[in-house]
């Protein structure tokens, strides 16, 4: 009961409410700019949360990412291209609406969704992670390994495009884990003669290379595109039959979004694929799906903010990000010295609980500020490319720089930049290179660790019950995909 | 594009050689042997400071693993029919070739480099207006340096137009 009055703290925190503000604001700008997002947004403001204090920082973080995932929904609706890939499926059912001339009630059905969704996902997140953590109080080292093992085969389970490109892609994000000084004896590995490289590979050149970068690239081949941008006369709250009609539909997409979020893969653009599927299996109109269904922006839009607070589920739990973005809250966590897991809800769960409250305040101010600031929003789809796109150079290159000081860290990330670019043109999914980089030393040092407690014996991690049962679900995620026939190799 | 709508492949004869698929699992396991040859040359712990395992074993497994999976892919992608990717156009280059223009102007000044790249973006992007241009290349890094030096104390890497700056 003491820890849930923490939750309130926000409220009365003038400098909380202050940082919480700017945080939806600036989410809300990048989730509407196509090709940016909170994981980007959130890995470019990393540095300048170096001048506030730990909690400011985390809730700041958190905020872009919550409101960065309702943003998209917005371009989504309005020019038919997801803001962020979250709202991927919100195009199929909300574009057509808006053509209806209806744009101000998918708006509005797609904020009481994501909000309803987000709300319900932080409630998940206060009660779940806390047991979670007592949980990781049995684990030992094998049991870690065992567990981010699994946590990367349900990145080719269900993660986005082929289970074995997304393998691959997540083995080559822990390869590069291992560039530098190994941790444990100090022997050079990669470094190619750069004593710079050293000190490993960043997280942060990676993710802005990989995200903002590639975006560039790609948004290079777009550049005679035409948005067909459908005017925005005003954001409706729903109709009574419109909350009749949807409200199963956002529960239950709630649910899953929340579940889904939970489970270290992709988060919000799985759960929104998936929110939406099932809310057509439910529907008593399946028909009128893809044509502007209500059900189907709510089912979307529901499961996708859902997901936010699923993911930070294991991120604070077990230190293991549920999605990318949550892969920058966690190294933000680093930054500032605070080591995610069970000893951090014993320890510091006025700080824990103050995250948790101040997401549902970033829940709550999205719906304020995207209902009343929607048309604005939409106007920044305005902004063209040749202008917008350099801009995002600069402040990328002073971004990663700012971090190390160090002219190595913005040549990798041009270098990421165009590596994400093949990736994405040839299907590999950039997300399991930033899960992988993130995991790769847990892995490694858990291995390592485990077979000096084993003696070297392999066998022995066969013996232990949570394991084993983490490398059973792993071979069961990873044989799932063979088992549904289609044809993502 | 005849090819991918009746599922079938263009030629027989090389066909694999050709098929983009090919190409990219190609480029990824000759990258991954030569990083795998590089592993073996990594220092050897004597087994009284070694834990667990040997600091190369690591890596080795991770880039067998790449290397048997795109293997696998590549087998996989020949009972596939074609898909031939968009060709990619002049602007794509063009951005590559100012992500170069940029690693070499930046050994010159930083503020340069950024300056350099984005004019050079912003032009043949389509944006022809000077006083837009003053803003993306000029003015708006101004911004960013100043802020960035401000909030977080950063100091940028010494260079001709940073030093007027600084000094």
């Amino acid at each position: 009961m003491e820890n849930l009055s923490f939750l309130l703290e926000p409220l009365f925190n003038s400098k909380l409410l202050i940082v919480l503000t700017f945080g939806t604001i600036f989410g809300l700008i990048l989730g509407v700019l196509p090709g940016l997002g909170p994981t980007t947004g959130g890995a470019l403001i990393l540095p300048f949360t170096l001048t506030l204090d730990p909690l400011s920082a985390v809730v700041l973080l958190t905020a872009i990412y919550c409101a960065g995932t309702y943003g998209g929904a917005i371009t989504a609706i309005l020019i038919n291209t997801p803001g962020t890939p979250a709202a991927a499926a919100t195009c199929l059912d909300g574009y057509p609406l808006a053509q209806k001339g209806q744009a101000g009630r998918a708006l509005g059905m797609a904020t009481v969704s994501s909000v309803v969704g987000g709300i319900i996902s932080v409630i998940v997140l206060i009660f779940f992670a806390p047991f979670l953590a007592q949980l990781a109080y049995k684990f030992g080292q094998p049991e870690y390994f065992a567990l981010a093992i699994f946590g990367l085969t349900m990145l080719a389970s269900i993660g986005e495009g082929s289970p074995i490109k997304n393998i691959i892609a997540g083995a080559f994000g822990i390869l590069l884990s291992t560039f530098g000084k190994d941790f444990m004896t100090s022997i050079d590995r990669f470094t190619f003669g750069i004593n710079e490289l050293s000190e490993g590979i960043g997280f942060i050149p990676v993710v802005v290379g990989l995200f903002a970068m590639s975006e560039m690239l790609i948004q290079s081949t777009l550049l005679n595109q035409v948005f067909n941008r459908i005017k925005l006369i005003a954001i409706q709250l729903p109709s009574t039959k419109d909350y009749k009609q949807t409200w199963k539909t956002i529960l239950r997409s709630s649910g899953i979004g929340s579940f889904i979020g939970v489970l270290p893969a992709e988060g919000g653009t799985v759960a929104s694929l998936i929110g939406y599927a099932e809310a057509k299996r439910w529907s008593k109109e399946p028909d009128k799906f893809g044509k502007g269904s209500i059900e189907g922006i709510a089912g979307a839009e529901a499961a996708n903010n859902a997901a936010t607070g699923g993911a930070m589920v294991p991120t604070l739990a077990l230190g293991i990000p549920g999605s990318a973005t949550t892969a920058v809250i966690l190294t933000g966590l680093i930054i500032h010295g605070v080591r995610p897991g069970p000893d951090l809800f014993r320890d510091q769960p006025e700080f824990l609980y103050g995250i948790f409250g101040s997401m549902l305040i970033a829940n709550i101010m999205f719906f304020v500020i995207g209902f009343f600031g929607a048309k604005i929003f939409a106007r920044i789809t305005l902004v063209p490319n040749r202008l917008l796109w350099p801009m995002i150079f600069t402040i990328s290159v002073c971004g990663t720089y700012s971090l190390n000081q160090s002219m190595l860290d913005v040549f990798i990330m041009l270098i990421f930049g165009v590596i994400g670019f093949f990736m994405r043109r040839y299907n590999y999914s950039v997300v399991p290179v930033i899960i992988g980089l993130i995991l790769g030393e847990l892995i490694e040092g858990t291995l390592r660790q485990s077979l000096v407690i084993f003696d070297g014996n392999w066998l022995l991690f066969f013996e232990r019950p949570i394991v084993l049962i983490f490398f059973i679900l792993s071979v069961i995620s990873l044989f799932l995909p063979l088992l549904k026939k289609n044809d993502r190799i | 594009m005849k090819n991918v709508q009746n599922g079938k492949r263009a030629k027989k004869n090389f066909s694999p050689f050709i098929n983009s698929s090919f190409f990219v699992n190609f480029i990824v396991i000759i990258l991954s042997i030569f990083l795998l040859c590089l592993s073996f040359n990594f220092q050897i712990v004597p087994p009284i400071l070694n834990r667990g395992i040997q600091p190369a074993t690591f890596p080795k497994i991770l880039l067998s693993l790449i290397i048997f999976l795109s293997f696998v892919l590549f087998f996989l992608s020949l009972k596939k029919p074609w898909k031939k990717n968009y060709k990619l156009k002049f602007p794509f280059y063009l951005t590559v070739i100012s992500f170069i223009l940029f690693g070499i102007f930046s050994k010159i000044d930083f503020f340069l480099g950024i300056s350099v790249l984005s004019f050079f973006v912003s032009y043949f992007w389509g944006e022809k207006r000077i006083s837009y241009l003053f803003l993306v290349a000029v003015l708006f890094p101004i911004i960013v340096f100043i802020f960035f030096e401000v909030i977080l104390g950063l100091r940028f890497p010494q260079g001709i137009i940073t030093n007027l700056y600084y000094n």
